[in-house]
C-alpha cells in the first residue's frame, strides 16, 4: 500500500537519510524507532509529503505523493505531528470540524453529513463534552486527543504519527495509543508512527523499522529487532531483554552502567 | 462570549452584531454628514441624499440652494464613503496579514506597500506630474502600482526554493521599507516648497476627494472581498500551525500568497487614495478577535463593517473638533485606537493569539 523507495535526504554535505527503502502492508502498524539523530522524523515528514526529499520516491497506492493534489493527500492520509495543535481560541468542535476539510469542495459549506462524522468522532474519542471549550483552555493530553479526532474526521487511510506521546505522562501515552489502536481495529487503518519509547513500540507495532545514523539497521518484527546485540550497537548501552508477562512483547530494562 | 462556541456559533454571532453594526455605521454616517462648517439642518441633508437615490429620489422636491447640494452631495457625502471604503479595506488587510503572518503586530503596512506607495506619490508631486497622463487620478494610481512594485520587491527577496517562509518576508519588508524610506526622505529633501503637501498626503487624509475616487478603489475592494469569503476556512486552519494545515489539505504556499496579494491590493488601494492611515488596520481586527474570538468566519466580516464605522467616526472628529481647522485623520485613529486597545488588552489577559 505505501512503498517507501531509496529514500535519501541531504543537507548540504550532511546525510541524513541513505538509501532507505521498505513496504507497509494495509492495515499494520508500524514503528519507526531509533536513537537521537538518526532521521526518525525526517524521514516521517517525507512520507508525509511536507519534506522533499533528495532522492527516491514514496508511493502509495501506486501514485507519488509529491504528485498527489494536497486535499487528495489529505483525504488519504493524516498526521499528528509532534508539534501538535497550536493552542488558539479555537472551539474542538470547530477544529475537529477542519478535518472534513479535505473533503469539501472551495465552494462548498458543511453538510449534515459533516456534521454526523464530527459528533460521532467526538462521542468515540471521548471528548464529547470538552466540544464547545476553547482549545488554548486545555491540557496536553486532551489537546492530543483532539488532534487525533481530528485526524479521524478526515478518514484517512493511513495514519502518520510523530512522537505522539513525548509530551504526555504514562496514563496519557497508553490512552493515546490505545485510541489509534481502537481506530485501526474499527476501520482497517494503516499507522506508521515514530516513537522514542522502545517498550510502546514493541507492544504496539507489529512491524519495527530501526534507523542509525540515517540507515535501516533492522526491519522486523519486535522480536527480530528488540534484541541485545542489536540494541547495543544502535544506542550505545547495554539493555536487559525480558517479555512482557501479559502480552509476550519483548521489553527492555535499562541496567545503567552508571554505577 | 469566548465560552460559546460550537456548532453553528460563528453564524449565530453574526447574525446579531452583523446588523447592529450595520445600524451603528448608519447613525454614524447620519450624524457625520450632518455636521460640518456650514450649517446645514439633519432633513435637509437627508432630503438632498434621497433625492439622489433611484425611485425615492424622483418624489422629492428641491426646496433648497445649489450650494446646500453641491457641499452634501459633492463634498461630504464622497468624503464619507471613501472614509468607509477606506476603513474596510484597511481593517480586512490587517486582519488577513495577522492572520497569515501569524503576528499580532502586522498591520497593513508591514510588508512596505504603503512606503512605496508613499515614494510614489512623492515624486508625483516632486515632478508635478499631477495632471500628466490619467489627469487627477494619476496620484492615486502611481500610489497604488509604486505600491504593488514594492510588495513584488519583498516578496522575491523573501522567496527562497521556491518557498516562502513568513519571518524571512517580515524581514523582507523591514529591509525594503528602511531603504524605500531613504529614497523617500531624499525626495523631501529635495522637495522644498512642495515638502508640506507631501508630508500632509503621508499622514493620511480624506481631503482630496470625489466621487471618481471612490469610483478606483470600489471594484478592488469588491473583487478582494470575493475572494476572501472563500478563504476563511484556510485562514482559520493556518492559525493551527502551518503543519497542521498542510496535513489537513491546505495548500499553504499557494493560498497564503493568494492571501497576501488580496490584502496588499485592499492596502494599496486604501493608500492611495487616502495615504497612510495608520492604527486602523492594527486594532480593529484585535478589538473583534478580543470580543468575539479568533474564528476568521466572524473576525473578517465584522472587520469591514468596523473599519466603516470606526473611519467614519474618526474623519468627522477630525474635521469638526478644531473647527474651521482640520486635523489629520491618522493622529484622531491613533488617539481612538491605542487607549481602547490598550483597555481590551489589560481586561482580557489571554494568549488570544
Amino acid at each position: 500500500m505505501l512503498t517507501v523507495e531509496t529514500i535519501s535526504k541531504q543537507y548540504g554535505e550532511n546525510n541524513v537519510l541513505r538509501n532507505i527503502s521498505f513496504k507497509v502492508n494495509k492495515g499494520t502498524t508500524v514503528g519507526i524507532i531509533g536513537p537521537n539523530g538518526s532521521g526518525k522524523s525526517t524521514l516521517l515528514k517525507i512520507i508525509s509529503g511536507i519534506l522533499p526529499s533528495t532522492s527516491g520516491f514514496v508511493n502509495f497506492e501506486g501514485t507519488n505523493i509529491q504528485q498527489l493534489k494536497q486535499k487528495d493527500l489529505a483525504r488519504k492520509m493524516a498526521v499528528l505531528s509532534q508539534n501538535g495543535l497550536e493552542p488558539m481560541p479555537i472551539s474542538v468542535y470547530d477544529t475537529v470540524m477542519m478535518g472534513r476539510y479535505p473533503h469539501l469542495k472551495w465552494y462548498q459549506r458543511v453538510g449534515a453529513h459533516d456534521v454526523e462524522k464530527v459528533q460521532e468522532v467526538l462521542y468515540l474519542t471521548g471528548i464529547n463534552h470538552l466540544q464547545d471549550q476553547l482549545l488554548d483552555t486545555l491540557s496536553g493530553g486532551e489537546r492530543q486527543r483532539v488532534a487525533i479526532a481530528k485526524a479521524m474526521v478526515q478518514e484517512p487511510e493511513i495514519l502518520l504519527l510523530d512522537e505522539p506521546t513525548t509530551y504526555l505522562d504514562i496514563g496519557h501515552q497508553l490512552n493515546v495509543l490505545e485510541l489509534v489502536n481502537y481506530w485501526k481495529e474499527k476501520t482497517a487503518l494503516t499507522v506508521v508512527m515514530v516513537l522514542h519509547d522502545l517498550n510502546l513500540a514493541s507492544q504496539f507495532c507489529e512491524q519495527l523499522i530501526l534507523l542509525n545514523e540515517g540507515e535501516i539497521e533492522k526491519i522486523g518484527s519486535s522480536n527480530e529487532v528488540i534484541q541485545q546485540d542489536i540494541l547495543e550497537k544502535v544506542y550505545e548501552t547495554i539493555p536487559e531483554i525480558v517479555t512482557h508477562p501479559i502480552n509476550q512483547a519483548p521489553q527492555i530494562l535499562l541496567t545503567g552502567n552508571l554505577h | 462570549m469566548n465560552g460559546m462556541t460550537g456548532p453553528n456559533q460563528h453564524r449565530k454571532k453574526l447574525i446579531i452584531w452583523i446588523p447592529i453594526l450595520l445600524i451603528v455605521l448608519f447613525f454614524s454616517v447620519l450624524f457625520s454628514v450632518s455636521v460640518g462648517s456650514a450649517e446645514i439642518d439633519v432633513i435637509t441633508v437627508w432630503l438632498v441624499i434621497c433625492s439622489k437615490l433611484p425611485w425615492i429620489g424622483e418624489g422629492i422636491d428641491p426646496s433648497w440652494k445649489d450650494s446646500t447640494e453641491t457641499i452634501i452631495w459633492n463634498i461630504r457625502m464622497p468624503r464619507i464613503v471613501l472614509g468607509m471604503l477606506v476603513g474596510s479595506a484597511l481593517a480586512t488587510a490587517g486582519a488577513i496579514y495577522q492572520g497569515v503572518l501569524r503576528n499580532p503586530l502586522a498591520d497593513p503596512f508591514i510588508l512596505g506597500v504603503s512606503s512605496g506607495s508613499a515614494l510614489g506619490a512623492a515624486l508625483v508631486f516632486l515632478f508635478g506630474w499631477h495632471t500628466l497622463l490619467l489627469g487627477k487620478l494619476t496620484l492615486p494610481v502611481v500610489a497604488f502600482v509604486s505600491g504593488l512594485f514594492t510588495l513584488f520587491i519583498v516578496y522575491v527577496l523573501a522567496r527562497i526554493n521556491h518557498r516562502l517562509q513568513m519571518e524571512t518576508l517580515i524581514l523582507a519588508g523591514v529591509v525594503v521599507q528602511a531603504f524605500i524610506s531613504s529614497m523617500l526622505s531624499l525626495t523631501l529633501a529635495l522637495a522644498e516648497e512642495k515638502m508640506q503637501t507631501i508630508m500632509y498626503w503621508m499622514m493620511g487624509s480624506l481631503t482630496l476627494t470625489d466621487w471618481s475616487y471612490n469610483g478606483i478603489v470600489l471594484p478592488f475592494i469588491i473583487v478582494s472581498l470575493i475572494i476572501v469569503t472563500f478563504l476563511m476556512r484556510e485562514l482559520n486552519m493556518l492559525g493551527l500551525g502551518e503543519e497542521a494545515a498542510y496535513h489537513t489539505g491546505v495548500s499553504v504556499q499557494k493560498v497564503r500568497l493568494v492571501l497576501l496579494i488580496v490584502a496588499s491590493l485592499l492596502t494599496g488601494a486604501a493608500v492611495s487614495v487616502s495615504g497612510t492611515i495608520g492604527f486602523v488596520g492594527l486594532i480593529i481586527p484585535h478589538m473583534i478577535r478580543l470580543i468575539f474570538g479568533s474564528d476568521y468566519r466572524v473576525i473578517l466580516p465584522l472587520s469591514v463593517i468596523g473599519g466603516a464605522i470606526f473611519l467614519v467616526g474618526a474623519d468627522m472628529i477630525a474635521r469638526t473638533i478644531l473647527e474651521p481647522r482640520e486635523l489629520p485623520i491618522g493622529i484622531i485613529t491613533a488617539f481612538l485606537g491605542a487607549p481602547f486597545f490598550g483597555y481590551l488588552l489589560r481586561k482580557k489577559k489571554t494568549n488570544y493569539f
